[in-house]
């Protein structure tokens, strides 16, 4: 580990109630989603890490709750270091603080997670659908949103498939 | 899906500034089909006049669902798709998402493959950024560059088509090594490209250097500061064209990068130009990476002999029944990884090119993210091109060098 990961480990340790977990050499931290602001603005500010490579979520329905993890890949250009940062939401009514003030290059990617796993980011100054259509029902990246095969009508089982087909739950 | 939803004006206030809503500005859409957006992207243009008052970009005209879709296939599967992501770069993208599979499975790769991925690496780089001087040259007015860019190109796609069958989608790269070897003719195939190569290069530069129209059209257009590309979070030659010597080969070396001489090319000046110079000096270094590769590719076998993820050679097949029996599980159920999530980045043409990948310790992945430069380099497109004139924009989205399949996704 370097050095300043781990400085930088040690010093949000001593502040903040966090788990630090480690996987291949790369560091993770989990941090409780109220805090994301004033975490993100001082791993900005305080510690170098300068871009946001980028934001991305995982939906762990059924198995975990909270359901979803949000990550944020962290990158400091100065030290040339990696830090993911992980925080856990519930399920129900997804709600976390948008960090767009903070990094520029969030408004885009929290935009993508809202569209595919539904997170809203309150304060975000335009959060709507990146990459599907504006009309879309349903966020397609959540583990109960269907993925879409079909098994193929005949007339001996079509009103038998209609049935049974898959809808999306918004 | 019958309706056809209308958007009013009052849905995009808050993108918009006061003075479109008066009339005073007028409100353009461009694209998605339109020859200079180098595939599907949608702008949507506020215009005082001729000036650019503000961009708004519209992407997912190609979102294909390559995420969820990997979420159903295995590993060996879902590296298919990776190809028809950034369809520029295919070989970048396998070698992304292998690198992901090896870091999650502690794979070992064998010497000669890691030589041979970083030659068809840089082969690829210098493919891609041959159609991007190309189409944007193009897009500038200099139509015959087009037509030499694509005659350069074509001998890339043919070593290609050498190695693996296939000129474009060629899943060569696979978890734990290559496909197969390299045929016999690859090396000189390779060094006769290499020595084309530079004379070419210099074709191109005294085609376009001394080309009043092309230097005007972008010395001092689109300039990028280094908060702005740290703020949006830009990398490859965008950020090099504004003076940040950052490049993932040198910083996080990978597949054996640090065993090669190269520099790596900054321009302090941030315009187009800037971004222009970075890619063609980029070729040039590219070479130099692809001779001394070729100098010193070892022999040896081009997998993993860890038969647990990688597939036994077909020799074997018929003489061992351990081999049989891998062969026969790794073909219809895939391999486990052990649990857990890894990131791992590579620097393709545009820029930082990452793969999170999440695994629950089934044959399927659990989750992968692909981290593409084009969708965090499009970000940065209102910032470049505000109060620059609309015919300066064609120039902008040309610079970042776009590819909405990787935007998309």
């Amino acid at each position: 580990m370097s050095e300043h990961l781990q400085n930088t480990i040690t010093r949000i340790q001593a502040r903040y109630q966090v788990e630090v977990e480690e996987f291949r050499g790369d560091y993770t931290v989990f941090i409780e989603p109220e805090k994301i602001q004033t975490f993100m603005l001082e791993l900005r500010d305080q510690l170098d890490f300068n871009i946001c490579m980028d934001i991305t979520a995982v939906d762990y329905y059924p198995q975990e709750t909270p359901r979803f993890h949000v990550i944020y890949l962290l990158y400091s250009m100065p030290h040339n270091v990696r830090l993911q940062v992980r925080t856990r939401i519930d399920g129900n009514n997804p709600k976390l603080d948008t960090v767009q003030g903070i990094y520029s290059s969030a408004n885009w990617k929290e935009r993508e997670v809202y569209d595919l796993f539904g997170i809203y980011f309150t304060g975000h100054p335009d959060l709507r659908r990146m990459v599907m259509p504006e009309d879309w029902v349903g966020h397609p990246l959540r583990k109960d949103y269907p993925l879409g095969y079909e098994e193929v009508q005949f007339s001996f089982n079509f009103d038998e498939i209609m049935i049974n087909k898959p809808h999306p739950k918004d | 899906m019958t309706d056809i939803r209308e958007v009013s004006v009052d849905e995009l206030r808050h993108l918009v500034s006061d003075r479109a809503m008066s009339g005073e500005t007028m409100l353009l859409n461009m694209g998605p089909q339109h020859p200079s957006t180098h595939g599907v992207l949608r702008l949507l243009l506020e215009l005082d006049g001729e000036v650019v008052v503000n961009v708004i970009p519209d992407i997912g005209f190609l979102h294909t669902g390559v995420e969820k879709t990997a979420e159903s296939k295995n590993y060996q599967q879902a590296e298919v798709m990776t190809d028809r992501l950034d369809y520029l770069n295919p070989m970048g993208n396998n070698l992304t998402y292998c690198l992901a599979v090896e870091k999650l499975t502690e794979l070992d790769v064998p010497p000669r493959a890691q030589a041979i991925r970083v030659i068809l690496a840089e082969l690829q780089r210098i493919s891609s950024h041959l159609l991007w001087l190309g189409t944007s040259a193009l897009d500038l007015g200099a139509m015959s560059m087009f037509l030499y860019c694509m005659r350069e190109r074509e001998l890339v796609l043919n070593i290609f088509e050498l190695v693996s069958g296939q000129r474009m989608m060629t899943t060569f790269i696979r978890p734990g090594g290559l496909w197969r070897d390299v045929p016999v003719e690859f090396e000189t195939t390779v060094r006769d490209f290499l020595k084309a190569m530079p004379r070419r290069i210099q074709e191109y530069d005294d085609l376009l250097e001394k080309n009043e129209i092309f230097l005007d059209r972008t010395k001092g257009i689109g300039i990028l500061t280094k908060e702005d590309c740290f703020q949006y979070g830009l990398s490859g030659p965008v950020i090099r064209g504004s003076g940040v010597a950052h490049d993932l080969r040198k910083k996080q070396p990978y597949s054996g990068y640090d065993l090669y001489d190269f520099d790596i090319p900054t321009h302090p000046e941030g315009d187009v130009y800037a971004r222009y110079r970075v890619r063609v000096e980029e070729m040039t270094q590219s070479l130099r990476i692809i001779e001394q590769g070729l100098n010193k590719l070892p022999y040896g076998p081009v997998r993993s002999n860890n038969r647990k993820y990688v597939p036994p050679p077909r020799s074997e097949i018929g003489v061992s029944m351990e081999a049989l029996i891998h062969h026969f599980k790794l073909w219809t159920e895939g391999f486990t990884p052990p649990t857990g999530h890894v990131y791992a980045a590579t620097e393709s043409p545009r820029g930082e090119l990452g793969v999170y990948m999440e695994s629950d310790g089934t044959a399927k992945p659990y989750r992968v993210h692909l981290v593409t430069p084009t969708f965090a380099n499009l970000q940065a497109v209102p910032v470049m091109s505000r109060k620059h004139y609309i015919a300066d924009l064609i120039g902008i989205v040309g610079s970042i060098d776009i590819v909405l399949g990787d935007a998309d996704r």
